[in-house]
């Protein structure tokens, strides 16, 4: 299907005569922007009126913490954290992308605007350990930190942010959210699943990083046999 | 994509965004500081002034402020159990009112003139941000959403027509390769429209 | 008419060869490139504007080295994709045909009345400000095209572009493309268009296997898919 070492958009990693390695661009290719709109847009999608429902009756779900889960397992921890930074700007600039047709900008003087700033470090903290998890992508720890990121994370920010705007106590405003429990585990056990199942299809996509504790043990076995 | 925004020719409508953004930066924030119900009540006074000169259909007013009530049906009680009458009151009030006059900005701004507002506030940091490439980025995403919208739609149909139930992970690969198709052929149209130069 | 050259060009995605050693020089005004599907050709047509590096060999177009001047070469080829959809890159018909001339820095007024003139030329005026997702799809592929033309290309290079049409907008479409006074290079399976062309390539596996005036060249590609059923 595709192959990201062999297409090139860029003039960097274009195959010169010469024989010295290219230097990385630091901004954006044209491909990491597009990847970037798109998974903007696809959390967007996933808002839209009968997009996805399941349940039935029971709580409705929002599919976009799915979609913000999945901008940071499938794309990493810089461009996920970006595409959920352009559909909070576009939200705020009177879009609306959000649930319901939500937008504007009393979505962000309203009490559950820390879920939605949430995201950011949701989608960062999972960008960030699928980078680590890669290449193998092992299933437990995957959920574990998919969970870190998608929940606690969220959670973390949405939860005093709430208090604070609401003046509920902070027990109380974390009680609320247990609503939505259920749904946010459901979706960590879908993002994790559909990541192991891309990330075999489509290498390439995030580079794989250790992890700094095993860094830092590599430096030390190397000074120590220096 | 029009978005919340309602045309109009009011004061409100006419007023440049920034301006705009500025005074609601500043109502809000003397909202939130706000300690008598005096203060509160000609706050509202004030903000229901607006709406009338903007004079906007009741409809959209209503849609933009009914989520904050569905809170309130929440946090209210909540309020009155740990806070008290006075305390519950006052943070509905303000809740509301803030709610209000943001859905007041958005309705009366076109998404282009607020995208160009949040551009002109980008400038001092141009040596970190490339305003121009954000613009086009968020103007990329736009063109996105109808293109992401349709691949969801594909895929769901493609699922009821093989009257497969399916799980959801099994239902989201699609969606994610082709999410991932559609960016790469798009970074190739970028690329060949001259993007990078 | 340019000069665009392939110097021994091989390609390889992963363990497989896709373009195969393949020299030309095309120097013709229209010329068409047929072959089976997964025969290369739209590698080869995407190495024109350098979106395919080759992974051997040299392509160069006017004498500028693809592998070095990707950009320069950019701005004198026009590249149109097979889908129109995922060719146009913002939300309204006026803002994708300016968006081409971005790199072009005129100023305001000069810009605008380009943008209006190649709206006007494929009939899109009306639709200016429409949102590009509601176009229909010939509509869009004129679109396309006319974001490609608005920045006066010497060279156009298509991948199929009437391919995901119905027949009326593909004649639609091709009686345009048969209008253009540039040089063009099309990739296509729409024998008819490339009857009145002056050059014809015939890949297979990679390779060239015909190359020469559409009488000849078109009567090779009958006879391998006439043979492979
Ligand atoms: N990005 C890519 N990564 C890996 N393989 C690729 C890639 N692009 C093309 N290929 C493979 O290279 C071969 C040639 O593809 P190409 O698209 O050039 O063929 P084509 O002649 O244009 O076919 P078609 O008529 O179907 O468009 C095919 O086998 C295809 O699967
Ligand atoms: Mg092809």
């Amino acid at each position: 299907m595709s192959s990201a070492h062999s297409t090139s958009t860029s003039d960097s990693d274009a195959t010169t005569a010469v024989p010295t390695p290219v230097p990385r661009r630091p901004r954006s290719t044209a491909r990491d922007l597009a990847q970037i709109a798109v998974f903007a847009a696809l959390i967007a999608a996933l808002g839209l009126p009968g997009a996805l429902s399941i349940g039935g009756a029971a709580v409705p779900i929002t599919f976009q913490t799915l979609g913000v889960m999945l901008a940071g397992a499938i794309l990493g921890a810089r461009k996920g954290v970006l595409a959920v930074l352009l559909l909070i700007v576009l939200v705020a600039a009177g879009l609306p992308l959000l649930s319901g047709g939500r937008g504007g900008l009393s979505v962000f003087v309203g009490p559950s605007v820390g879920y939605l700033l949430g995201w950011l470090l949701g989608a960062a903290v999972i960008g960030w350990a699928t980078a680590r998890l890669l290449p193998r992508y092992p299933i437990a720890p995957a959920l574990g930190w998919t969970a870190l990121g998608g929940i606690v994370a969220i959670y973390l920010v949405g939860i005093p942010v709430f208090s604070v705007v609401t003046g509920t106590p902070i027990g109380a405003a974390a009680l609320a959210s247990t609503v939505f429990l259920p749904g946010d585990v459901f979706k960590v056990v879908v993002t994790v699943l559909v990541a192991k199942g891309v990330h075999r299809a489509w290498p390439g996509l995030i580079e794989p990083r250790s992890w700094p504790w095993a860094r830092r043990s590599v430096a030390a076995e190397s000074t120590g046999t220096a | 994509m029009i978005g919340v925004f309602h045309p109009g020719r009011s004061l409100l409508h006419r007023a440049p965004a920034l301006l705009k953004l500025g005074l609601l930066a500043a109502f809000v924030t003397a909202v939130a500081l706000q300690g008598s119900l005096m203060a509160l009540a000609v706050a509202s006074v004030l903000v229901m002034v607006l709406f009338l000169i903007a004079w906007l259909p009741l409809r959209l007013v209503w849609q933009q402020v009914v989520p904050i009530l569905w809170l309130l049906a929440f946090a209210v009680p909540v309020q009155v159990v740990f806070g008290g009458w006075e305390a519950a009151a006052m943070m509905a009030v303000r809740l509301v009112l803030a709610v209000a006059l943001a859905a007041l900005y958005t309705l009366t701004t076109p998404v282009s003139a607020t995208l160009d507002a949040m551009q002109a506030l980008l400038r001092p940091f141009r040596r970190w941000i490339d305003a121009d490439r954000v613009g086009l980025t968020l103007a990329l995403t736009i063109r996105c959403v109808p293109l992401l919208a349709e691949i969801v739609r594909e895929v769901l149909e493609a699922r009821k027509a093989r009257g497969a139930e399916g799980s959801i992970a099994a239902l989201a690969v699609p969606v994610i390769v082709r999410a991932l198709q559609t960016a790469e052929h798009l970074g190739d149209a970028l690329t060949a429209r001259g993007f990078d130069d | 008419m340019t000069e665009i050259v392939f110097d021994r060009v091989s390609h390889d995605f992963g363990p497989d060869r896709v373009v195969d050693d393949v020299s030309l020089v095309l120097a013709e005004h229209r010329i068409g490139i047929v072959g089976a599907n997964g025969s290369g050709k739209s590698t080869l047509a995407r190495m024109i504007n350098g979106l395919v590096t080759p992974s051997s060999g040299r392509v160069s177009v006017g004498g500028l080295d693809l592998a070095r001047h990707a950009r320069e070469v950019r701005r004198m080829v026009g590249f149109v994709f097979t889908n129109a959809d995922n060719q146009i890159v913002m939300p309204t018909v006026r803002e994708d045909v300016a968006f081409t001339l971005r790199r072009h820095k005129l100023d305001r007024a000069d810009a605008a009345a380009r943008v209006d003139a190649a709206l006007q030329r494929f009939g899109l005026t009306e639709l200016a400000d429409r949102p590009a997702h509601r176009l229909s799809g010939g509509q869009k592929q004129l679109l396309a095209l006319a974001a490609v033309l608005v920045a006066e290309p010497s060279i156009i290079v298509a991948d199929e572009p009437t391919t995901l049409l119905d027949a009326r907008n593909a004649r639609l479409v091709s009686e345009h493309f048969a209008e253009l006074p540039q040089q063009l290079v099309v990739v296509s399976h729409h024998l008819e268009l490339l009857e009145e062309f002056d050059r014809v390539i015939v890949m297979e596996g990679g390779r060239v296997i015909a190359d020469d005036r559409p009488g000849p060249a078109l009567d090779v590609y009958r006879e391998l898919i006439g043979s492979a059923r």
